[in-house]
C-alpha cells in the first residue's frame, strides 16, 4: 500500500473514532500481556543461530546467560546472570565464570557449567551467521573445547589474546549468549547437528519464560517459569500476535483486545495519544541512517567535500517531518545508550557554510549518484538531501533500488553515495566502532566487503589502530574516553555523514507497567511487565 | 433374418468393450498431461523469474554484513553457480518427489508451512464464495428479470462499489464498524487469544476442527473471526457474480424461446428458474469457479489487514523476503488448484449441458 493509501487510512479512521467512541472496551486478563508485532522476521529460535530482531526478543524471555541486562536499568550494563561472578586472570586473557546454584532448566535438569561451556561451543561449531560474535575471540570449532571449558561449578573461557572485559561480558549478553540445556538438546540430536534442528522451533532454556508454540506469521505463545529464580513473572502467559497492519494493531489496542501495539506508524501513533486508556512510550533503538560518501571518487574525497556534505543535510526539518516520532538527531556511529556514546551532534543544516567548503576545495558542477534502498523513508531522506544539494550547486541522481541491486553496487564500491541504515550486531560499542572505523586494509584485493569504511573506499588511517586498542582496553572508565575521542574525530574526518537514530514507539493501554523494548542494547523483556 | 445372422441373439449392435474405453483413457490420458504440461511451464515461468528478479536470496540468508567467504559458501550451498536449466531439473526432480525443498527463511518444509497456511485461506474463501453465490445469483436474476426497477439499481451500485471500493480501506472499515465500534464480530486473527491452540489441528481448518473436537467456544469464537473477512471476499464474489449473472439472463430473457414460454401461458417462476437460468448455468459456473480460483489464491490485503495465515501473504512475505523455495511452492499449488477447478468445472458442464458429454 503506498503512503497516500496509509496517510487516507489513518485519517479516515481517525475521524470516525473521532466521531464515535468504541463499544464497551475488552481488557486482557490481568495475568496475560498480549502483544501484537511483526514477527515475520523470526527464521528460528535456536539461540545459537537467531539475529533477528523479533527472534531476539524470544530468545532474551526464554534463555538465561551467564550475563546479562536488567531491563529495569539497561544503563547498568551486565549483571550477573546464570554465573554468579567472574573472575579475570592476570594476563586478561581467561575468565571464570562461578555458576549461580539451585538453578534448574525448564525440564527441570540443573543448570551447570558443563551446560554453558556445552552452549558455547555448540555456536562456535556449528558457525551460524551470529558465530562472529564469540569467534572474533579466537574461538574456533577446532579449539572450542579447548578455549571453553567446565570444572566443577566454574566455566573458564580463554581468547587468543587480551580484550576489554566488557567487550567479552557485551557480548556474552547477546542472543547467542543462551545457554541451552545440553541433556535435552542432544537428546535431539540429528545427524551430528548438535539438537540445531529442533531447536530451531523448540526451546530448552532456565529463563523466565516457557516457549510453549512459534507458529510463524502467526503468533508466538509463552508461559511462565514459575520456578524462575529470579521469581515468577507477573505475567503469566504472554501471546505475541503477527499483526502486519499499523491499523488494524491500533483498532485492536483501543478495543483493549491487546495490551500493547508495536508497529504504529506515526499517523496511527498521533492518532492513540488522545485516545483513552493509551499510552505512548518511546526507546532509542540501534539503527543508525547515514550517507556514506565513496573515497575512490575524486571529488568525495576532499576533506572539505566531506565536510560539506555534513552541512547539507536538514536535520531537524527531516526529523519534524516525515521523520517526527521515528527517528532523532544523532550524529555519531555508536548509538545512543551504547557504552562510550556521544551525545554531540555539531553538524545542522547551513547551505552557506557547504557553499565555502566546497568552494575551497575548488569544486564546481559537482555531479553525484545516491544509492537507495527502495524504502519509503530512505527515499525521502534522499529527495530532501538532493534538495539541499541542489542549492549548494551539486546535482544529485537518485537511484532507487532493491537491496540487491544498491547493495551490491556499495559492497563493489561502485556507488559515489549510498543512503544506509545499520543496526549493531551486539551491545559492545565495538560492534560499530570495528565497522565504520576500521579497516586495515583498504585495497580491492582484501575485499573485506564487512566493513562499512572498506565500502566506502575509506583508509580510517589512525583511527583503526585506536579501534583496536579500545577493545583491549581493560578499564572500563578509560575505554569509554576512547570511543568518545574516536567518535570526536570520526564525526570531523570521516566520509559518513550520520544523520538519525530509530526512535521504537510503543503504544500501551495505561495499566502496562515497567514495558521495556530493550532500547538500542538488548531485546524486549517480559518478565518484570505488571498490569 | 439380420439379427440372426449378426449372431448376437437379436440385442441391437454393440461397439466392443475395448472401443467404449478408449474415449475414457484417452481423454484422461490428454487431461493427465495437459495438467503435467500446463504445471511443468508455471514451474519454468516461475522458476525463471524468481532467478532473475532482482532479489538475492543469498543476502537475504547470511545479511548484509556477511564476509564475502561466508556469500559464497551459501551460495555454493544453494547451488547457484551451476547453470539455471541445470537448477531447474534438480529443482523438478525434487517437486516430484513432492519436496518444495526448505523454506530459506524458517528452515522449515515449505509444504509443511503450505500444509498449515492453506487450510486458513480454504476456509475463508470457501465461506466468501458461498455468501457471494447465495446472495448474488439472485441478486443478478432478480436484477435481469426487473430490470430497471429499484432492485436492478441496488444491484448496480452495490457492483459498482464492489469493483471501484479498494478492498484494503473496506475491509479497515469493515473492521472499525463492526469490529471497533459495534463489537459484533471477533477482531484480527482466526481465533481470540483464549482460543489460541485449544482445539487440536485436525484438518487445519479451524470451524471444522472445532466441531471435530465438540468445542463450541471456539466454533462461535472462530465464526466471529471470520465472519467479517469472509463477508467482505463474498462481497466482492457478489458484485462479480451478480453482475454476470444478470447479463447471462438479460440474454436468454430476450431469446424466443422465452417468448414463446410466457405466450403459452407459463408462470414466470417457471419461464425464469427453469428455462432462462437452466440455460445460463454453464456459463455461471465458469464466472464462480474463476472467482472461487481467485479467492483461493489468497487475497493478500484481505489477510494482512485481518492478521489471516493464508496463502496469500505466505506468498508475499515469501517474496519479499527471496525465500523463492516458499515462492515456488505456493505458486505451484496455487496453479495446482487452477487446473483442478477448471477440471471440475469441465465435469459439471458435462452434468448440465448434454451437448458437451
Amino acid at each position: 500500500m503506498n503512503a497516500l493509501n496509509k496517510l487516507l487510512t489513518s485519517a479516515a479512521i481517525g475521524l470516525a473514532v473521532g466521531v464515535t467512541s468504541f463499544s464497551a472496551v475488552a481488557e486482557t486478563p490481568a495475568n496475560m500481556l498480549v502483544i501484537a508485532h511483526r514477527i515475520d522476521d523470526v527464521t528460528t529460535v535456536d539461540p545459537a543461530e537467531s539475529f533477528e530482531f523479533a527472534g531476539s526478543d524470544i530468545s532474551r524471555n526464554v534463555y538465561g546467560r551467564l550475563v546479562n541486562l536488567d531491563p529495569a536499568d539497561l544503563a547498568a550494563g551486565y549483571q550477573p546472570d546464570l554465573a554468579e561472578s567472574w573472575e579475570v586472570s592476570e594476563d586478561g586473557k581467561s575468565i571464570t565464570f562461578t555458576m549461580r546454584e539451585g538453578v534448574k532448566f525448564h525440564s527441570g535438569n540443573p543448570v551447570t557449567a558443563e551446560d554453558a561451556a556445552f552452549s558455547l561451543q555448540r555456536a562456535v561449531i556449528l558457525n551460524k551467521t551470529p558465530a562472529f560474535i564469540l569467534t572474533q575471540f579466537g574461538f574456533t570449532p577446532e579449539n572450542a573445547t579447548e578455549t571453553i571449558k567446565a570444572d566443577g561449578n566454574t566455566l573458564t573461557i580463554t581468547t587468543d589474546k587480551k580484550y576489554a572485559t566488557s567487550f567479552v561480558l557485551n557480548c556474552l549478553t547477546a542472543t547467542i549468549g543462551g545457554i541451552v540445556d545440553k541433556a535435552v538438546v542432544m537428546a535431539n540430536e540429528v545427524d551430528g547437528d548438535m539438537g540445531n534442528t529442533w531447536l530451531k522451533t523448540n526451546s530448552a532454556g532456565s529463563g523466565p519464560y516457557i516457549l510453549n508454540s512459534w507458529k510463524p506469521n502467526e503468533s508466538v505463545t509463552l508461559t511462565s517459569n514459575p520456578e524462575y529464580y529470579g521469581g515468577a513473572p507477573a505475567m503469566e502467559r504472554v501471546i505475541v500476535r503477527h499483526v502486519t497492519e499499523s491499523a488494524s494493531q491500533r483498532l485492536l489496542l483501543e478495543r483493549g483486545d491487546i495490551d500493547i501495539a508495536r508497529n504504529l506508524n506515526p499517523e496511527d501513533i498521533a492518532g492513540v495519544m488522545s485516545a483513552d486508556g493509551v499510552k505512548v512510550d518511546d526507546e532509542l533503538k540501534g539503527r543508525l541512517m547515514y550517507l556514506a560518501l565513496n573515497q575512490k571518487h575524486p571529488v568525495l574525497s576532499k576533506p572539505e567535500v566531506r565536510q560539506a556534505f555534513k552541512y547539507l543535510i536538514d536535520y531537524e526539518g527531516m526529523r519534524d517531518s516525515f521523520l517526527k516520532g521515528q527517528y532523532t538527531i544523532h550524529q555519531n556511529f555508536l548509538p545512543a545508550t551504547y557504552l562510550g556514546a556521544s551525545e554531540e551532534n555539531p553538524f545542522s543544516y547551513n547551505i552557506e557554510k557547504a557553499k565555502e567548503l566546497l568552494a575551497a576545495a575548488g569544486v564546481e558542477g559537482l555531479e553525484v549518484e545516491i544509492g537507495v534502498r527502495e524504502a519509503q523513508e530512505r527515499i525521502e531522506i534522499g529527495q530532501a538531501f538532493q534538495n539541499a544539494a541542489a542549492q549548494a550547486g551539486i546535482k544529485v541522481n537518485i537511484t532507487v533500488g532493491t537491496a540487491k541491486q544498491i547493495l551490491a553496487r556499495y559492497r563493489a564500491r561502485e556507488l559515489d553515495v549510498y543512503l544506509g541504515a545499520w543496526g549493531p550486531d551486539y551491545p559492545d560499542p565495538q560492534t560499530n566502532a570495528g565497522t565504520f572505523a576500521y579497516n586495515p586494509d583498504n585495497s580491492d584485493e582484501a575485499n573485506a566487503t564487512g566493513l562499512l569504511a572498506w565500502r566506502t573506499g575509506w583508509d580510517a588511517g589512525g583511527l583503526t589502530e585506536k579501534v583496536e586498542a579500545a577493545v583491549t582496553e581493560g578499564d572500563r572508565e578509560k575505554r569509554v574516553q576512547m570511543y568518545l575521542d574516536i567518535q570526536e574525530e570520526f564525526r570531523e574526518i570521516s566520509p559518513f555523514v550520520m544523520m538519525f537514530q530509530q526512535i521504537e514507539q510503543s503504544a500501551l493501554r495505561d495499566n502496562v507497567a515497567n514495558w521495556s523494548t530493550g532500547q538500542a542494547v538488548t531485546a524486549a523483556a517480559y518478565w518484570q511487565v505488571t498490569k | 433374418m439380420a439379427f440372426a445372422e449378426d449372431g448376437n441373439g437379436g440385442r441391437p449392435d454393440r461397439a466392443p468393450l475395448s472401443h467404449k474405453l478408449w474415449p475414457l483413457v484417452r481423454g484422461t490420458v490428454m487431461t493427465l498431461s495437459s495438467i503435467a504440461v500446463t504445471l511443468l511451464g508455471l514451474l519454468f515461468v516461475t522458476f525463471i523469474i524468481g532467478r532473475v528478479m532482482p532479489i538475492d536470496p543469498v543476502l537475504a540468508i547470511v545479511g548484509e554484513r556477511a564476509s564475502q567467504e561466508t556469500y559464497n559458501e551459501v551460495y555454493l550451498q544453494l547451488g547457484l553457480d551451476k547453470p539455471l536449466l541445470v537448477q531447474f531439473f534438480y529443482y523438478l526432480w525434487d517437486v516430484l518427489h513432492l519436496d518444495f525443498g526448505i523454506s530459506l527463511l524458517n528452515a522449515r518444509p515449505v509444504s509443511e508451512d503450505i500444509a498449515r497456511v492453506f487450510p486458513a485461506t480454504l476456509e475463508l474463501a470457501t465461506i466468501g464464495i458461498i455468501i457471494g453465490v447465495v446472495l448474488g445469483v439472485p441478486l443478478g436474476v432478480l436484477a435481469a428479470v426487473r430490470k430497471g426497477s429499484w432492485i436492478d439499481q441496488v444491484a448496480r451500485v452495490l457492483a459498482l462499489v464492489g469493483y471501484s471500493m479498494p478492498i484494503f480501506w473496506l475491509g479497515l472499515m469493515g473492521l472499525l464498524v463492526f469490529y471497533g465500534i459495534l463489537g459484533w464480530v471477533g477482531g484480527p486473527g482466526r481465533v481470540g487469544i483464549f482460543y489460541i491452540d485449544v482445539v487440536p489441528s485436525v484438518t487445519g481448518l479451524i470451524l471444522v476442527d472445532a466441531l471435530l473436537d465438540g468445542n463450541w467456544d471456539v466454533f462461535k469464537d472462530a465464526f466471529s473471526h471470520i465472519i467479517l473477512p469472509a463477508s467482505l471476499l463474498g462481497y466482492y464474489s457478489l458484485a462479480y457474480v451478480s453482475r454476470m449473472t444478470r447479463s447471462f439472463m438479460l440474454e436468454q430473457l430476450s431469446a424466443e424461446y422465452v417468448t414463446t414460454a410466457r405466450v403459452k401461458g407459463m408462470s414466470e417462476w417457471d419461464v425464469v428458474w427453469k428455462h432462462a437460468f437452466k440455460n445460463i448455468r454453464v456459463q455461471l459456473i465458469t464466472v464462480i469457479a474463476l472467482s472461487y480460483a481467485g479467492l483461493l489464491e489468497g487475497s493478500v490485503l484481505t489477510e494482512i489487514i485481518f492478521s489471516w495465515p493464508g496463502i496469500g501473504s505466505y506468498i508475499t512475505t515469501a517474496l519479499l523476503s527471496a525465500d523463492m523455495n516458499a515462492v515456488l511452492g505456493g505458486t505451484v499449488v496455487v496453479g495446482l488448484i487452477f487446473i483442478l477447478l477448471n477440471i471440475f468445472s469441465d465435469l459439471l458442464y458435462k452434468v448440465f449441458d448434454p451437448r458437451a458429454k
